[in-house]
């Protein structure tokens, strides 16, 4: 039974990442994209990493692909302009490629497998300890240092997204709400007696 | 009656099938009953009486409305894009339905008992923004467009504090095991040692951010009539516009559940004493999401909408720091909270 929603999975996943790159609409690639996502985390809930699966849906999928949907969204793609420079770039794409692809076959050909790696994975989480406070446990002892480390770039990178976009345009009307809370009808209705034919 | 019981148990596949449906049919007629409730109640703060033609009371509304929209002719426009235009509404329902499949009614009374039910839920109403987003854009219009993005941003923000919140309750609960928590809160105090009381400031931000991310008054911008014609689900008809007005209300009865659940000690009974326990388990937790339902009508009934710059500031500003510094207390308190008694 796993075996068989391994493979649903699996084709369906590689299936949908190859659309993700052939659709001529993004939006649908975005969409195929989200079905990849969602199509991993079946294939960790196979492997029994129940917590890792619904992070992936909750971070990739629900905050990443949703701001990704507004940036593609946003942005008018131009099919014709996109295909105007197709012959031009190809020979310089087509030598990227072949770099990347012969880089990629050296790694894969040169792989070893660590000796101490299979002394990590012959210990199985205890049976009493679920999934998630296996993983706490490893992340806050054995690896703190680095947990926290990823946990200050990521800090940095939400700064520094704050610190490109933050404009302080001069002449913008803004509610303060400080002011507006303070207001009252003493301070703000004013009743004044107007003489006729003349106004205030 | 045996021969299906033991077949039953036999094939667990099939018993999660069987389980699945029955929980379905029982919240699709609930979830009939809360639609009908949301307009009487809505009636009668404005002193009307609500749908009273269809069967004694009105009762029957819901299922007149539903063969009502069902026989209609759906209207495609002509300009939309078509495939994602009708796909749409069913992830919207099938999502909000999907997540019921871990929520415990009463105890051991759950189709997946599973160890992360709350991550599950979490990640499921989070993925609810697609079938709004998509909708709104397939429509190829500009109001649903603009709604969709509006309640994009929306439930994005209001995401982020139900998770701190959430957080909160873990870290009192030590599992995320829906059942779990729901033991965690049984307590001899009875309704008093439930989490409403322990995290009075969470509960709060929890009711407001569950109105938020369900798009409820006072935060329905996504629908604002007067703003946006009738929000993403302008140019949807007869099957597909129920199938996101299921998956709305839907929602909302997830986030009652959820309320109960995490807060008011789902099945649990309010005093640990004889007349009290003898109610099954389940009647409760019915009848206290059914309480909160109550809230989120009276809600609707009587606040104004929010403006959008409010809304947002209100979700960053306001509730972002207030439940972060809220999960830091929990956390120390737990961590010190037994050392400092000690002493």
């Amino acid at each position: 039974m796993p075996a068989v929603f391994f493979y649903i999975f699996a084709t369906i996943m590689i299936a949908s990442a190859c659309v993700v790159i052939m659709a001529r609409n993004p939006v649908h690639s975005v969409l195929f994209l989200i079905l990849a996502f969602c199509n991993g985390a079946g294939l960790f809930l196979l492997s029994g990493a129940e917590f890792l699966a619904l992070i992936l849906i909750v971070v990739y999928v629900g905050a990443v692909a949703v701001l990704f949907l507004f940036v593609v969204m946003m942005l008018d793609v131009d099919f014709a302009e996109l295909k105007q420079g197709f012959a031009e770039y190809l020979p310089l794409g087509v030598g990227v490629g072949l770099v990347v692809f012969a880089e990629l076959g050296m790694v894969a050909l040169g792989w070893q497998t660590s000796p101490l790696a299979a002394s990590a994975a012959a210990s199985p989480i205890p049976d009493n300890m679920s999934n998630t406070a296996a993983l706490g446990q490893i992340l806050y002892t054995k690896y703190a240092v680095f947990f926290e480390a990823s946990a200050m770039v990521l800090l940095t990178a939400m700064i520094g997204a704050i610190v490109l976009t933050l404009h302080h345009r001069p002449n913008v009307k803004r509610q303060s709400i400080e002011e507006q809370n303070s207001r009252n009808a003493k301070n703000v209705v004013e009743i004044k007696k107007v003489p006729f034919r003349t106004g205030v | 009656m045996d021969a299906i019981t033991t077949y039953l148990s036999e094939s667990p596949v099939l018993l999660a099938l069987v389980k699945s449906v029955l929980l379905a049919v029982v919240l699709l007629i609930y979830v009939a009953y809360v639609i009908l409730a949301d307009r009487k109640i809505w009636a009668a703060v404005q002193l009307r009486r609500g749908p009273n033609v269809v069967g004694p009371w009105g009762l029957l509304q819901s299922f007149a409305d539903f063969i009502k929209f069902a026989l209609k002719e759906p209207v495609i426009p002509d300009t939309a894009n078509k495939g994602i235009f009708l796909f749409a509404p069913f992830i919207a329902a099938t999502l909000s339905i999907a997540t019921w499949a871990v929520v415990p009614v009463a105890d051991g009374w759950v189709v997946g008992d599973i160890n992360v039910g709350i991550l599950y839920i979490f990640a499921i109403s989070s993925l609810g923004v697609y079938g709004i987003i998509m909708g709104g854009w397939a429509s190829n219009s500009k109001y649903p467009f603009l709604s969709a993005l509006r309640s994009a941003a929306q439930m994005v923000s209001y995401e982020v504090s139900i998770g701190f919140v959430i957080i909160t309750v873990l870290l009192c609960a030590g599992s995320l095991n829906l059942s779990d928590i729901v033991r965690a809160q049984d307590t001899p105090y009875g309704m008093l040692g439930w989490y409403w009381l322990r995290l009075l400031p969470m509960f709060v931000i929890f009711f407001v951010s569950a109105l938020a991310e369900t798009n409820r008054p006072p935060f329905d911008l996504v629908e604002a009539e007067s703003e946006l014609v009738a929000g993403f689900m302008i140019e949807y008809s007869a099957t597909p516009y129920v199938l996101f007005m299921l998956a709305e209300y839907v929602a909302i009865t997830t986030m009652c559940a959820l309320l109960t659940i995490l807060f008011f000690g789902g099945w649990l009974p309010p005093v640990n004493m004889a007349p009290f326990t003898w109610v099954p388990g389940v009647i409760w937790f019915v009848l206290k999401a059914s309480f909160f339902f109550f809230f989120f009508a009276m809600v609707k009934a009587f606040v104004p909408r929010y403006r959008y710059d409010q809304l947002m500031r209100l979700g960053w500003k306001v509730f972002l720091p207030i439940s972060l510094v809220m999960v830091m207390i929990v956390a120390a308190v737990l961590q010190f909270g037994p050392v400092l008694a000690a002493n």
